[in-house]
C-alpha cells in the first residue's frame, strides 16, 4: 500500500476511517489530561493506572462474560481508581515514599492481571480470545462500537475539564492560593485525577496497558515547550496526541499487523525529541545558541568593544 | 530433582536476588528507575542478540547492564536541560527505548524464543527444559544465571555495605567523606540492571519491579534496622515466591504473575497488621491518644470545681454531657476509661478526683 492509497483509503474506506477516528480520540484525550498530569508532577501515576488497569479488564470479563467495550472500560477504571486510591493511601499514611507506592502497584496488579488472563486461557472457551491485545494495544481491532464509547468518555472528559478549567488551572499553578479563596482542592484533585484514569482508559485497547503511560507524558511535554499559555499547551498536547496516534497506525497498517502501542508511542517520542531540541526560546538547540551568543557579546565587552 | 523442586528453587532464589537491591531501591527512592530499568533491559537484550546470535551469551549481561546505565543517564541529562521535572524525564525515556525493543523483536526476531509474551511472562514453566552441566551436575540454565546473579547481588552489598548505608541515608555526608556517591549509585543501578536481565528469563520484565519493590516495602514497615530489612526483605519475597508457585499450580496460571500477586497480598497484610507502623495500630494508637486526652480533660474539669460551690453541680455525670460538649455515649465511655487509668471514682452518679487523677491534673497544667 502507498501512500496515496493509505491517505485515500484513510478518507473512504470504513476500517481504516473507524480505527484512525479511535486513535485520534485517544490521542487527544490523553495528550489534554496528559497536561495538567504533567504539571501537577503525575507523570507516573499514569504509568501505574494504565498497569492497574489491566485486572479490571479481565475481572470484569469474568464476570459478566461480555466483552463490550463499555463493560471492559467500567473495568479498567474501577481498577484503575482502586490502584489511585492505594498509591494515594500508601504514600500519605505510611512512610513509604510516592515512587515505592507507584512500583508496587503497578506491578502488583498487573501481575494479578497476568495471572487472571493465563487463568483464562487454558480453559478452550475462545470468547476470551482478543484479552491479551489489552498488553500491547492492537488498534486494528477498534469496532465502531469501541469508537464510540471512547468518544462519549473522552467527550465526556473533555467536558468536564472546560466545565472546571479555571478550578484544575487553579489547582496546577497555586493549590494553597485556592484552598484560601474556598475553593475544594480535594475534591477538585479527585476530580482530574478520575478524569486522568478515563484518559488511560479509553487508549488500552488501541496502546496497550503496558505503554499507555507514553501517551500520558510525552504529549504533555512535547507542547510544554512550545509555550508557556496553559490554554494553548492543552490544546497542542491534545494536538500532537492525535498525530501520533493516527500516524502510528497507519505506519503500522503499513508495516502489517505490528502491535499499534508501540509504534505509537515510537511516533509521540519523536515529537517530544524535536520539541526538545529544537522549539524556539526553550529548545536545547535555541538555549544553546544563546549561550554562545551571551559569551560572545561578553567577550566583546570584556575586550572593551560595545556589544 | 523433581520439576516441580526445580521451578521452586528458581522462584525462591529470583525472589531473594530481586529483594536485596530492592531494599536500596525503596529507601533511596528509586523505584520507578528500576521500573524504567527493567523495560529497558529488554533493548539491550535484544541489540547483542542481533550480534551475538545466541540468548545464551554472557555479553547479554553486559548489554542489559549497559543499556540500563545508559537509561539512567539518558533520564538524567534530559532532566538537567530542566524542560521537564525528573518524572516526566523517566516516562518519556523507557517507553520509547522499550518500543523499540518490542518492535525489533516482532519484526526480526520472531520465532527464536524471544517472544513479546515472553518478555511479560517469564517461563518459569519451561526452565527445567533447558539444561547444562556443571561440575558434572545436571541443572538448569536459569538456575545458573540466577544465582551468579544473587551471588553478585550479596557480594556487592555485603562488599559496599557502609557506603551504601551512608550514601542512602546521608549523600551530603557521603560525599563530603569522598565516597563518591554519584559512582556508588550508578553501581547499583547496573546491580538493578544485571538483576533484571537475570530474572527477565524467569519472571519477565514487569514482575521484576514486583518483586524488587514490594517485599522491601513490607520489610521498611516493619523495621528500622538496614540489616533486618535487608533480611526481611528477602524472607518476605522468598515467601511470596513459593506461596506464589503454590497458587499457579492451583488456578493452572502463570507462576510470574502468581507470584507478584502473592508480593501484593503480603504486602497488603504487613500495611495493615505491622505492629507499629501497620494501619490499625496506628488507628489504635490514635483512639488511645484520644481516650487519654479526654480523661485529662476530664480530671482537669473536676480539678478546677473541687472546692467550689457548684462542685456537685459540676461532677455530675449528667451535667458533663452539657459543660464538655460530650455526646452521651461518648461521656460514659470517657468515664470508663478515666476509672481504668485511676483518675477518677463514680459514686452515686457523682465523680470524685482520685489523688492519682489530683497529680495528673495538676502536672498538665503546670506543664
Amino acid at each position: 500500500m502507498d501512500l496515496g492509497q493509505l491517505l485515500h483509503s484513510l478518507f473512504f474506506d470504513y476500517t481504516v476511517r473507524t480505527v484512525a477516528l479511535g486513535t485520534a480520540i485517544l490521542g487527544i484525550v490523553s495528550g489534554m489530561l496528559g497536561a495538567f498530569a504533567m504539571l501537577r508532577r503525575q507523570s507516573l501515576l499514569g504509568d501505574a493506572i494504565s498497569h492497574a488497569a489491566l485486572p479490571g479488564v479481565v475481572l470484569a470479563f469474568m464476570i459478566t462474560g461480555l466483552k463490550a467495550p463499555l463493560v471492559l472500560m467500567t473495568g479498567a477504571a474501577v481498577a484503575g481508581v482502586a490502584g489511585v486510591i492505594l498509591v494515594i493511601g500508601v504514600s500519605r499514611h505510611t512512610r513509604l515514599k510516592q515512587d515505592a507506592a507507584l512500583g508496587i502497584v503497578l506491578a502488583v496488579f498487573f501481575g494479578f492481571g497476568l495471572m487472571l488472563l493465563t487463568f483464562l486461557q487454558q480453559n478452550p472457551d475462545a470468547r476470551q480470545a482478543g484479552l491479551n491485545h489489552f498488553l500491547f494495544g492492537q488498534a486494528a481491532t477498534l469496532m465502531e462500537r469501541d469508537v464510540l464509547v471512547m468518544a462519549l468518555f473522552g467527550g465526556a472528559a473533555l467536558a468536564v475539564l472546560g466545565l472546571f478549567w479555571k478550578e484544575f488551572k487553579l489547582l496546577s499553578f497555586d493549590r494553597e492560593f485556592g484552598a484560601t479563596l474556598g475553593f475544594p482542592m480535594s475534591w477538585l484533585e479527585m476530580l482530574l485525577t478520575f478524569l486522568l484514569v478515563i484518559a488511560i482508559v479509553i487508549g488500552l485497547q488501541a496502546v496497550g496497558v503496558v505503554l499507555m503511560s507514553a501517551m500520558i507524558v510525552a504529549p504533555a511535554a512535547a507542547a510544554r515547550q512550545w509555550t508557556d499559555r496553559l490554554g494553548l499547551m492543552v490544546g497542542l498536547s491534545g494536538f500532537f496526541g492525535a498525530v501520533a496516534g493516527v500516524t502510528g497506525t497507519a505506519i503500522s497498517t503499513l508495516a502489517g499487523g505490528l502491535s499499534t502501542g508501540p509504534v505509537i508511542v515510537l511516533c509521540i517520542s519523536a515529537i517530544a525529541l524535536i520539541s526538545l531540541l529544537f522549539a524556539p526560546r526553550r529548545g536545547v538547540l535555541w538555549t544553546e545558541i544563546r549561550r554562545r551568543r551571551q559569551h560572545a557579546e561578553l567577550a566583546m565587552v570584556l575586550k572593551g568593544g560595545r556589544p | 530433582m523433581s520439576a516441580s523442586l526445580e521451578i521452586q528453587l528458581l522462584a525462591v532464589l529470583v525472589a531473594a536476588a530481586c529483594a536485596l537491591p530492592g531494599v536500596f531501591l525503596v529507601l533511596r527512592g528509586t523505584a520507578m528507575m528500576a521500573d524504567a530499568i527493567s523495560h529497558t533491559v529488554l533493548l539491550g537484550i535484544v541489540l547483542v542478540f542481533f550480534v551475538v546470535q545466541d540468548l545464551q551469551s554472557p555479553w547479554l549481561i553486559v548489554g542489559a547492564a549497559a543499556i540500563g546505565l545508559v537509561t539512567v543517564t539518558l533520564t538524567e541529562l534530559l532532566q538537567h536541560t530542566r524542560l521537564v521535572k525528573q518524572d516526566a524525564a523517566i516516562g518519556l525515556v523507557f517507553p520509547a527505548l522499550f518500543s523499540v525493543a518490542v518492535i525489533l523483536i516482532s519484526r526480526f526476531a520472531r520465532g527464536v524464543h524471544l517472544d513479546v509474551d515472553a518478555v511479560l511472562l517469564g517461563e518459569l514453566a519451561f526452565a527445567p527444559f533447558d539444561r547444562l552441566i556443571v561440575l558434572g551436575i545436571d541443572v538448569p540454565r536459569a538456575l545458573v544465571t540466577i544465582a551468579v546473579v544473587l551471588i553478585a547481588n550479596i557480594a556487592f552489598i555485603s562488599l559496599f555495605y557502609k557506603e551504601l548505608k551512608l550514601a542512602t541515608f546521608d549523600a551530603g555526608l557521603a560525599a563530603t567523606l569522598g565516597f563518591a556517591p554519584a559512582l556508588l549509585h550508578y553501581g547499583l543501578m547496573a546491580l538493578v540492571s544485571i538483576t533484571a536481565v537475570g530474572a527477565f528469563d524467569i519472571v519477565g520484565v514487569v514482575l521484576v519491579v514486583a518483586l524488587m519493590v514490594t517485599p522491601a516495602a513490607a520489610a521498611y514497615l516493619l523495621t528500622s534496622d538496614l540489616r533486618r530489612m535487608l533480611v526481611l526483605s528477602v524472607a518476605i519475597g522468598v515467601l511470596s515466591a513459593l506461596a506464589g508457585y503454590w497458587l499457579a499450580r492451583l488456578l493452572n496460571a502463570n507462576i510470574a504473575g502468581a507470584m507478584a500477586t502473592m508480593t501484593g497480598v503480603i504486602f497488603l497484610v504487613v500495611l495493615v497488621l505491622a505492629p507499629q507502623r501497620g494501619l490499625l495500630a496506628k488507628l489504635v494508637r490514635r483512639r488511645r491518644q484520644q481516650a487519654d486526652f479526654a480523661a485529662t480533660m476530664l480530671a482537669i474539669h473536676l480539678l478546677h470545681h473541687t472546692g467550689a460551690p457548684t462542685e456537685a453541680e459540676e461532677a455530675r455525670i449528667d451535667h458533663l454531657e452539657r459543660h464538655l460538649d460530650w455526646q452521651p455515649g461518648y461521656a460514659a465511655r470517657v468515664i470508663r476509661h478515666a476509672e481504668r487509668l485511676g483518675f477518677i471514682k463514680s459514686i452515686a452518679g457523682h465523680l470524685q478526683l482520685t489523688p492519682t487523677g489530683y497529680a495528673k491534673a495538676q502536672e498538665v497544667l503546670a506543664s
